[in-house]
């Protein structure tokens, strides 16, 4: 097969799946979790198949149907793309291990439906990922947002339905507000929304213009939560831990912040942003971002609500590394999207995990679970680390190079967030792992318990290890993702 | 302007604005339907009055005669008629159908009642 | 013989068929008839799209008197677009009527309630094929009669007084119409639309074309239901049966919008309207406030089908504002807008009769946990409210994305503001019913969907939301072939 064709079946994949799962196998609980697992490898396995086709340097093209009169639904592939959609993909395969211990450790109801409708989000994150213009990421971006709304609302009390009215009116409102409006206007003004390298818009844009337009882009994608959109991230805390490990640690917030990284390269061309000095008001929002987010992290009492808060302030890192526009931070920012979601899906993973056996989701429990849970608090741990950005893990690496790319302009005020960010992000992170392993439990559990269901342990033990070897193996990405700012290095 | 040799004209807008007035002010629902077919007649009355040719004879063919009426608007008007007809009469079979179900052809004591029923 | 006629036969069919229905006992069979004409006549507007989707402009002297004396029937791509829609609507809408008329009124009228509908149909048809100013005046009147009819034939009290306010301001428009062509004819001496648009020219600086314009638009705004002239639709849509709510819903006020777009741009020109008269300051103020305004009180409705009523209006005031903005791509908007608007209240209205035909009303909280009881009802629902809001691949987005690049291309940045504000309320008002129905408890689990014959024809509709979502090559390429021949910029 050829490239295109496995492109084609990545994307068709997650739906299939979706439909085996409604069709044939909503009553047989075995079934039904086999298959999920079955399309999640799948789609990895085609995936893979795209990646190795582009490595040849296979042009890989697909094109569906033309929506209206020259603009199309047409997918392309291009480094970042394939790295997003590996990432997904390979972290799908995880989280349906670790979701079959969840939601059978806790007998969650309507599991078909939790089952079908993240098939269908991760359809659409394939959908974002091989996007070739703004029209295709932005319907796909819609098909998200939709189909995350049921995995929120899951539990159906008025908590869940409340935190999923949130959810949906900011993600909504940002993309029928901002972003559509902005594609519409890219639209009238490059007469195209394909994306390619170097951008689409006319060089003489006033550039007042060009700012409002990135603003509408930045505040658009609000799905990479930068400040003030970024309350659904929080709301959506109310979801089983899988949706929020998968679905708001990576693909839902990773779409908002590839979103933002596609644009800044392929609609608007670094080189033409670069000549736009009011483009500084956007880092400056997401540099504020991360600092008010760390401090708001600081003070929560929800491990969950706590991750998420971190994942509001990881997210802007993206954002401000890609508006810093040299070749590390861009590199950096590719980097940092997978540093984050490694790191980021192991925490939520543990978090879950102390759910499942110990029923606590606030901070304060924690105090000498590391002793009954030492491997899920070992992950936890190094999860953290990574969120700190310390060596031997992933967030080093794609720190390291944001900060190289912000001495390339010797840019103080980034590298003053950076610094400013990882004291708080140890100020949070590090008093939870002290008192989980060093601390005495105030009292023993009613039921002893210990690890929680295997499934999970794996998974987790699995991102944890992740984190830890992309720290010591990240040539290849590194390698794949210089294409971006062409071959620089 | 000669305001007398366009009488015809000031009646049918004198009559077009009573019954337009009626249609608006009453709450009576059958009188609310005699000034819509008083509004409608005061188009009628406009179309017939457009159709007038001065000195123009009654639009039949005859011997020795060259102009005639314009006989297109009183066709115009024949079907606007019945139109009309039609209408009315289906309005007052909804204010018999109104009284039966409510027991009052007065708008504001119907409100009440389904006011009542929320 | 067919071919030659084949512009006339939609109209004629069904008005002879309503005659027959009379006559037929009550039953099933006034149904079935009635239905196979609805596809007959979806048949012939197919066709006669297609000759139009050409470039082609038919044109049938009736009686076979020459037009501009005779009344000519003159089809472009503007009513052939239209012809499609309702010919669709009615297609999908008549065999629904069946089981839910049954449920809701009984069968011992049905000859005499699909005589109406019959007539309804022939109406609006009529409407969308003449090419005479009078004739529509007569087509319009058939049609509103027939649906004040339907209108009362609702089974709630509430139902009569709904017609009968209908019928007062729908008369008072239509006579403000017959006024307004009164006029023209004293000023031009003609009645066939084409002899106007080429007379109007160089009548245009006097009081009486001014005049007879204002007329016209008026009578029209009011059938449209534009606000604030809106206040029949919300008891009509809500009291009137299932069927005739989204038979209403989906064409009646959209041939009342055609007319008016046919008026502003085709007859009287678009120069006349934007340029000697100030439409777009009419049009423009009165769609946004009541876009927003009636998606504010659709907010508010605890009762599903007064809530979709309300919607309704807020949609027109989308296609009110693609025409005030006399661009030929907002023309175009406006006109894609009725005919997906029309797709997607049918479906919902149908989607809201099935759903009534097991629940019994379409009170809010009667609804809880309904979807999971009426699973495939619903989600029809659910897609139909999607389209409604305006998501990708639905018709809904492909309207919206017409009108904010009409929008953006001349600058009214405030329009595009107010069009994705409509969408949000639009999500707030959908959204509340999906979160009754799916993420409530109701009182029992037990499955209750909906009988085939209703879901069928709810389904093609919701599905044809998602097809001309996708392929859009037939409705945008009808929508800019109209707006061209229409001449959309002054």
């Amino acid at each position: 097969m050829s490239g295109a064709s496995w492109l084609q079946a990545a994307l068709a994949i997650p739906y299939l799946g979706a439909l085996l799962i409604i069709a044939v196998l909503s009553r047989h609980p075995n079934l039904r979790e086999s298959a999920s697992l079955l399309t999640s490898g799948a789609l990895f396995a085609s995936v893979l198949m795209v990646l190795l086709a582009f490595l040849r340097g296979e042009p890989i093209e697909a094109r569906l149907i033309e929506l209206f009169p020259g603009l199309s639904i047409a997918f392309h592939t291009e480094p970042l793309s394939i790295l997003f959609a590996l990432l997904a993909s390979g972290l799908w395969i995880v989280t349906s291990v670790y979701s079959i211990g969840y939601m059978r450790g806790l007998n969650e109801k309507h599991q078909t439906r939790f089952y079908v409708c993240f098939a269908i989000s991760l359809g659409a994150a394939m959908g974002i990922a091989f996007a070739a213009n703004l029209l295709t990421l932005f319907i796909f971006y819609e098909v998200l947002t939709l189909a995350t709304y049921p995995l929120v609302a899951h539990k159906e009390n008025e908590e869940a339905r409340m935190g999923a009215r949130v959810y949906l009116m900011i993600l909504i409102t940002t993309s029928f507000v901002f972003l559509l409006p902005a594609i519409v206007w890219t639209y009238a003004l490059a007469g195209t929304l394909d994306f390619r390298l170097g951008g689409i818009l006319p060089r003489d844009l006033d550039p007042l213009i060009t700012v409002l337009l990135l603003a509408l882009f930045v505040l658009g994608a609000a799905k990479a939560a930068v400040m003030p959109v970024h309350r659904w991230l929080p709301a959506a805390m109310v979801a089983p831990t899988p949706v929020s490990a998968l679905l708001h640690a990576v693909a839902v917030v990773k779409a908002g912040v590839f979103a933002i990284v596609k644009v800044v390269l392929y609609v608007f061309g670094t080189e033409m942003l670069g000549q736009v000095p009011a483009e500084r008001m956007l880092v400056y929002l997401a540099g504020f971002t991360i600092v008010a987010a760390s401090l708001v992290a600081l003070r929560q009492s929800n491990i969950k609500r706590m991750l998420a808060y971190s994942t509001v302030g990881q997210l802007s890192y993206v954002v401000l590394a890609t508006l810093v526009l040299t070749s590390f931070s861009e590199i950096g920012a590719a980097l940092h999207i997978i540093a984050h979601a490694f790191g980021k899906i192991t925490l939520f993973f543990t978090a879950g995990a102390i759910y499942v056996a110990s029923k606590k989701t606030e901070l304060s429990q924690l105090r000498g679970i590391g002793r009954r849970m030492p491997i899920t608090m070992t992950a936890f741990a190094i999860g953290a680390l990574s969120m700190i950005g310390v060596p031997p893990t992933a967030g080093f690496v794609s720190k390291w190079y944001i900060i190289a790319g912000a001495f390339q302009l010797d840019d103080y005020f980034v590298l003053t967030v950076l610094a400013l960010s990882t004291g708080l992000n140890a100020a949070y992170f590090l008093p939870v792992i002290f008192r989980a392993f060093f601390r005495e439990e105030d009292q023993p559990p009613a039921k002893p318990h210990g690890e929680a269901p295997w499934p999970m342990v794996a998974a987790l033990s699995t991102t944890a290890l992740l984190t830890l070897l992309f720290f010591f193996y990240n040539g290849p990405v590194v390698e794949l993702e210089s294409g971006l700012v062409g071959k620089s290095r | 302007m000669n305001l007398l040799g366009h009488y015809n004209y000031i009646v049918v807008v004198v009559l077009m604005m009573l019954g337009f007035y009626t249609v608006i002010a009453r709450d009576n629902l059958v009188k609310k339907l005699i000034g819509l077919g008083i509004f409608q007649v005061s188009v009628f009355m406009l179309y017939i009055s457009i159709g007038y040719v001065s000195g123009g004879s009654v639009p039949i063919l005859t011997e020795g005669v060259t102009l005639y009426s314009n006989p297109l608007p009183h066709v115009l008007i024949l079907t606007a008629i019945v139109v009309g007809v039609a209408t009315l009469a289906l309005g007052l079979a909804l204010v018999v159908r109104i009284r039966e179900a409510f027991g009052t052809v007065e708008e504001d004591e119907i409100r009440l009642k389904e006011d009542a029923e929320g | 013989m067919i071919a030659h006629n084949l512009v006339a036969l939609p109209v004629v069919l069904p008005l002879l068929a309503a005659a027959v229905a009379v006559l037929l006992p009550p039953g099933r069979k006034p149904w079935l008839l009635a239905t196979g004409i609805a596809w007959l006549v979806f048949a012939a507007s197919l066709a006669l799209a297609l000759r139009a989707l050409g470039g082609e402009v038919l044109s049938y002297p009736m009686g076979g008197w020459e037009p501009p004396w005779g009344i000519e029937y003159r089809l472009d791509a503007a009513n052939a677009l239209l012809m499609v829609l309702i010919g669709a609507v009615a297609a999908a809408v008549f065999p629904f009527a069946g089981p839910s008329v049954k449920r809701e009124l009984g069968e011992e009228k049905s000859p005499l309630f699909y005589a109406a509908l019959l007539l309804f149909l022939a109406g609006q048809l009529g409407i969308a094929v003449t090419g005479d100013a009078f004739n529509v005046f007569v087509f319009l009147e058939i049609s509103s009669l027939a649906s004040y009819t339907l209108v009362a034939s609702g089974k709630d009290r509430k139902a009569l007084t709904a017609a009968f306010s209908y019928l007062i301001i729908g008369t008072v428009g239509a006579t403000f119409y017959l006024i307004g062509i009164g006029l023209l004819y004293a000023l031009t001496g003609t009645l066939n639309m084409a002899d106007l648009a080429a007379r109007i020219p160089e009548v245009a600086e006097t009081r009486a074309a001014h005049t007879a314009f204002a007329f016209i638009v008026v009578g029209l705004c009011m059938k449209i239901a534009l606000f604030p002239l809106h206040l029949w639709l919300p008891n009509a849509y809500t009291y009137a049966p299932s069927a005739v709510t989204a038979l209403l819903a989906a064409s009646s006020t959209k041939v009342a919008v055609y007319l008016l777009i046919r008026f502003v741009y085709g007859i009287f020109g678009a120069d006349f309207s934007y340029r000697e008269m100030p439409l777009a300051w009419l049009l423009i103020p009165l769609a946004v406030v009541g876009l927003l305004s009636t998606s504010l009180v659709a907010i508010g409705q605890n009762k599903v089908k007064r809530m979709l009523a309300y919607s309704s209006v807020a949609q027109i005031g989308y296609m009110v504002l693609g025409i005030g903005m006399a661009s030929s791509l907002g023309l175009a908007a406006a006109l894609l807008h009725v005919f997906n608007h029309a797709l997607m209240k049918g479906a919902l209205f149908m989607a809201l009769g099935a759903l009534v035909y097991r629940v019994g009303t379409s009170r809010l909280h009667q609804w809880r946990g309904i979807g999971r009881r009426m699973p495939w009802t619903m989600a029809a629902f659910v897609a139909a409210g999607l389209s409604l809001i305006g998501v990708p691949l639905t018709v809904g987005f492909v309207s919206k994305w017409y009108l904010v690049l009409a929008a953006i291309e001349l600058g009214f940045w405030p329009i595009v503001a107010v069009i994705v504000i409509g969408s949000l309320l639009a999500v707030i008002y959908i959204g509340r019913v999906i979160e009754v129905a799916w993420f409530e408890k109701g009182e029992s689990d037990e499955r209750c969907e909906a009988p085939l014959s209703l879901l069928i024809p709810t389904w093609v509709l919701v599905i044809a939301n998602f097809w001309f979502g996708i392929d859009t090559r037939l409705t945008v390429g009808l929508a800019e072939l109209a707006a061209q021949s229409l001449g959309g910029t002054p």
